[in-house]
């Protein structure tokens, strides 16, 4: 499974993880704001959903190359078949 | 601290302890629906509920989870080439009306019946659809598996045939995963459909999977990561809408994403190791057992309801517990076949490199 030809992205795994933490710290260090804040509803609706896209982009980035470092990829034929 | 927050839009206190239990499930619950474009829903709503979050907010944080990790999902297994987004754009529209009609119906029964006229209906709804379509699911990739042939491609079903048949002039649409044109007058039901159960049960993917592989004649592989995109349509709108009325605890949401994220690009990545009928193994499996889960729960809404003799708070309680745990075991049975399956085809590559290096 692992490539040993290919380069592992060390580089945007360590960028995209402190982004990814520093959002999950910052989730669970202003649970005030955000519980009075984004669950007020009407346009306040746009919060969860924005927070959800900046999430998914980082914290996707970094569990894609997190597994690739780890030398988990996907099969060399396409399909599996 | 959180009182006055807490008072208007019911979010909980979170402690270590459900951090933790949020993240694992959302990994499993990720890695089952990576594999098979759903999954995971039917034990996160609960798993929230049990927390002490109200079924609402549980609902809408589960959707609002939902969608990211598909998005994640798709865009990864598209890479793989194994994605309709045509397909999963014009299903994911139907099935939020779908979602819009399942809610207004959830809502009427919650009105007339109460609590456990809701809680009775969706059981049912989980009891009859699992059966149904779970059993034909399973007893498919059984005999594929008995008869030895599951390499092969599958073959397209009389009803596919039907369907891929039917030319209704101004309707017609061609989409990739089927080779084929097939009038939107097929795909809206199905669609909407995927959406009501996905309103009622959470988990659109046991309906939107199978319908697209039997009724359309879609490739396993490409149904279920096709049902991604359509999760990700719907899981937006609807968390769109539950946002609306305050009711997504974001804390909660991106919290089970922490977790689903790294188990979704596991599970993606295991249908590149896998046969075709092992998306349905698994699949099959999940519903059977999560059908049991939910029948055992059915007599004590009826017990509620008054419509059989009343069943004792002790047994009613345990009986709940033996449902949570069955449905627990059903996402952990899948988990365990697609990292099984995972392995094994992991095995078969090395083996068949090593091969070809000493050839």
């Amino acid at each position: 499974m692992a490539s040993n030809t290919k380069k592992k992205p060390f580089g945007r795994l360590f960028i995209m993880g402190a982004c990814t933490l520093a959002l999950f710290v910052g989730l669970l260090t202003q649970q005030d704001f955000i519980n009075a804040n984004f669950g007020k509803g009407g346009y306040y609706a746009f919060l969860p959903i924005i927070t959800a896209f900046v999430f998914s982009y980082f914290h996707g980035a970094f569990t894609s190359d997190f597994w690739t470092v780890l030398g988990i990829e996907a099969a060399k034929k396409k399909g599996g078949k | 601290m959180h009182d006055a927050a807490q008072t208007v839009s019911n979010f909980i206190d979170l402690n270590t302890m459900n951090i933790t239990y949020l993240f694992l499930v959302g990994f499993v619950g990720g890695l089952v629906s990576g594999f098979i474009g759903s999954g995971g829903a039917f034990v996160l709503t609960p798993a929230m509920m049990s927390m002490g979050v109200p079924g609402l907010v549980a609902v809408a944080s589960n959707m609002c989870h939902k969608f990211p990790k598909a998005l994640i999902g798709s865009i990864k297994r598209a890479k793989y080439g194994q994605v309709d987004v045509k397909l999963g754009i014009v299903l994911g529209i139907s099935a939020e009306a779908g979602v819009l009609y399942g809610a207004h119906i959830q809502e009427s029964i919650k009105r007339i019946y109460g609590d456990a006229g809701s809680n009775l209906y969706v059981s049912t709804a989980f009891v009859v659809i699992l059966a149904v379509v779970g059993g034909i699911v399973l007893k498919d990739a059984i005999s594929s598996y008995r008869s030895g042939n599951t390499s092969g491609e599958e073959k397209v079903t009389p009803l596919a045939r039907w369907v891929q048949s039917i030319n209704i002039p101004g309707t017609m649409v061609y989409f990739k995963s089927i080779n084929a044109k097939v009038s939107v007058l097929f795909t809206i039901p199905l669609g909407f459909a995927t959406g009501m159960l996905a309103a009622t049960i959470a988990v659109g993917g046991f309906v939107g999977v199978p319908s697209m592989i039997y009724v359309l004649g879609a490739p396993s592989l490409m149904a279920s990561a096709t049902e991604l995109v359509i999760a990700f349509v719907m899981g937006m709108g609807g968390a769109f809408k539950y946002a609306m009325h305050g009711l997504v605890d974001i804390r909660l949401a991106m919290i089970i994403l922490g977790g689903s994220l790294f188990g979704i690009q596991l599970g993606a990545m295991g249908t590149t190791y896998v046969k075709p009928f092992m998306i349905k193994m698994v699949m099959g499996s999940i519903m059977v057992t999560v059908l049991f889960s939910r029948a055992l729960m059915v007599p004590v809404y009826m017990s509620q309801l008054g419509m059989i003799t009343k069943i004792t708070e002790e047994t009613a309680k345990l009986m709940k517990t033996v449902s949570f745990g069955i449905m627990i075991f059903a996402l952990a049975l899948g988990a365990a076949i697609v990292l099984g399956a995972m392995w094994q085809g992991k095995k078969a590559e090395q083996k068949s490199l090593a091969e070809l290096a000493h050839s």
